[in-house]
């Protein structure tokens, strides 16, 4: 058992630094990466466009949750015209960013991971090497701009959805006033809780991409080492993102 | 052309794979690189193209040591070789079209009208013109290894690089890739290096040959003079023997001891 976990331990610290380096060789291939805006933009299309529908209907679901929840928790308290309030703040603040983060963890990160992976481990990788042209520029950067472009997009639209969700439920069902909903979402939220999910959702967006495309990039170029990579990327960009949630939320407030 | 001196390398488990190996690449000629399955042959290629470095010893390619290079220099050293892999290794998301358009893309800002001719030329040149519309996963692995040295050839190298180019064909394939080896050779003047242990394959087309054994050069020449050569392991490796220096069997313990020693557990 304390033979374990020596290893253990250098093994993440070894990660840790090799994700770093990567991350290093990726902002600086960013430059070249975005004079090529093509590139860019598939991949913003492959990681933005292709999980609009997981986050449309997650972000449905989740406000209408949180229009049953909120309602339920604030009728006791004889304040259901907060609402609004209650479920514009904890959307924009939290879940949006965090669950998209999650969602886009599992939806486009997997993607990323396999793809690159499967590059490596069938020699397109090295072949571009080859043909002087470095993979970093040309395959990671590009996709890894995409998803930090990508998730405050992303974020943005699950946020609007639950907040119509949210109404659906608490105005339609419940019988909260309308006016009275939406007059109290536009006074009490303001321009920095926009900006506290905004900034959220672009740190989640740099390191969900970061941890799949490094997955990717350096998966063992075999069947089982792809798969194993494509777990690792959710695995670790879940706990990432909670871990980094807490922190910026600790920030912030 | 490539100079190999003296080169000695480990993989990073511990494994020895060379100690002391010398090749020497002459320009225009083709350089046959052979030697049994784990000899080193594939490292030797990564060696060649700068993707690892040697412990000890020179790698020189245009006359320049690999290990004095920066990054950038070893990426415009890069741009006067070309290497087929076994696969092919063709871009996936692209059709034959654009798999071979990639690195004249990549490095060049040529009008499209250009690229285009320049692409087509080479595609004709591999038989291979009116399959430019197909995605890689269409074609089967002879016309995939085609469609990849129409890309290798698509910016002149100087030296172009086949590794294993005779696996998996059939009679046709491998015919037409030996064919397209001795015209790239003889027609664009390409210095070439195959790596492969297919001996009658290469006996066809080599100038040259280095048979690769037990980390160092066993033995050289031109293919004649290999099967002419009265050491064993050479003779054993050109005929195809299963008897001979290099044993059928990966070392074991006593097979009568092993077997009973099964049984007891």
């Amino acid at each position: 058992m304390s033979g374990t976990r020596p290893s253990l331990l250098s093994e993440g610290v070894r990660r840790l630094g090799s994700t770093t380096l990567f991350l290093a060789g990726l902002i600086i291939q960013c430059v070249p990466a975005l004079a090529r805006p093509r590139l860019v933009i598939n991949q913003i299309y492959n990681a933005g466009a292709r999980s609009l529908v997981i986050i449309m209907l997650s972000g449905l679901f989740v406000g209408m949750v949180l229009g049953l929840q909120g309602y339920d928790l604030l009728r006791r308290f004889g304040s259901e015209e907060a609402l609004g309030t209650a479920a514009a703040l904890g959307l924009l603040r939290e879940l949006a960013p965090v669950i998209t983060a999650l969602l886009f963890a599992g939806r486009a990160g997997t993607a990323l991971t396999s793809e690159i992976g499967l590059m490596r481990a069938t020699d397109q990788l090295t072949a571009m090497e080859i043909m002087a042209v470095d993979p970093v520029r040309y395959v990671a950067a590009p996709r890894f701009l995409g998803g930090v472009i990508a998730m405050p997009l992303l974020a943005a639209i699950f946020s609007v959805i639950g907040l119509f969700g949210a109404q659906m439920i608490g105005v339609q069902l419940m019988g909260v006033d309308k006016g009275v909903f939406w007059s109290q979402t536009q006074s009490s939220v303001g321009l920095h809780d926009v900006s506290e999910g905004l900034i959220k959702s672009v740190v989640f967006g740099i390191a969900c991409s970061l941890i799949a495309v490094h997955e990717g990039y350096n998966a063992t170029p075999t069947a089982e080492g792809v798969g194993l990579a494509t777990t690792r990327t959710v695995v670790a960009s879940s706990v990432v993102t909670l871990l980094l949630d807490y922190v910026m939320t600790a920030e912030f407030l | 052309m490539v100079d190999v001196r003296d080169v000695h390398y480990a993989v990073p488990g511990g494994r020895e794979i060379f100690s002391g190996l010398d090749v020497k690449v002459r320009r225009g000629r083709i350089t046959a690189i052979m030697g049994p399955s784990g000899a080193g042959k594939t490292t030797l290629l990564r060696l060649i193209t700068a993707q690892i470095s040697a412990a000890r010893g020179q790698v020189l390619v245009f006359g320049r040591d690999l290990a004095s290079l920066a990054h950038a220099e070893i990426y415009q050293l890069r741009k006067r070789m070309g290497m087929l892999f076994q696969n092919g290794a063709l871009l996936t998301d692209m059709d034959v079209f654009e798999n071979v358009a990639f690195p004249v893309r990549e490095h060049t800002d040529l009008p499209e009208a250009l690229v285009r001719l320049l692409v087509l030329t080479k595609l004709q040149a591999v038989g291979l013109r009116g399959a430019f519309a197909l995605s890689p996963g269409e074609l089967s692995g002879g016309m995939a290894r085609r469609v990849a040295l129409a890309r290798a050839i698509v910016m002149d190298p100087e030296v172009l690089i086949y590794d294993e180019p005779f696996v998996g064909l059939d009679p046709i394939s491998l015919g037409v890739i030996l064919r397209l080896i001795k015209q790239m050779n003889r027609v664009l003047g390409i210095t070439s290096i195959i790596v492969s242990h297919d001996v009658r394959e290469l006996a066809s087309v080599a100038d040259d040959s280095y048979l690769l054994s037990g980390g160092r050069i066993a033995a050289t020449g031109t293919p004649a003079e290999l099967r002419a050569s009265d050491s064993p392991a050479v003779r054993q490796f050109m005929t195809g023997s299963a008897e001979g220096p290099v044993p059928f069997h990966y070392p074991a313990p006593d097979y009568a001891t092993q077997l009973f020693a099964a049984d007891e557990s």
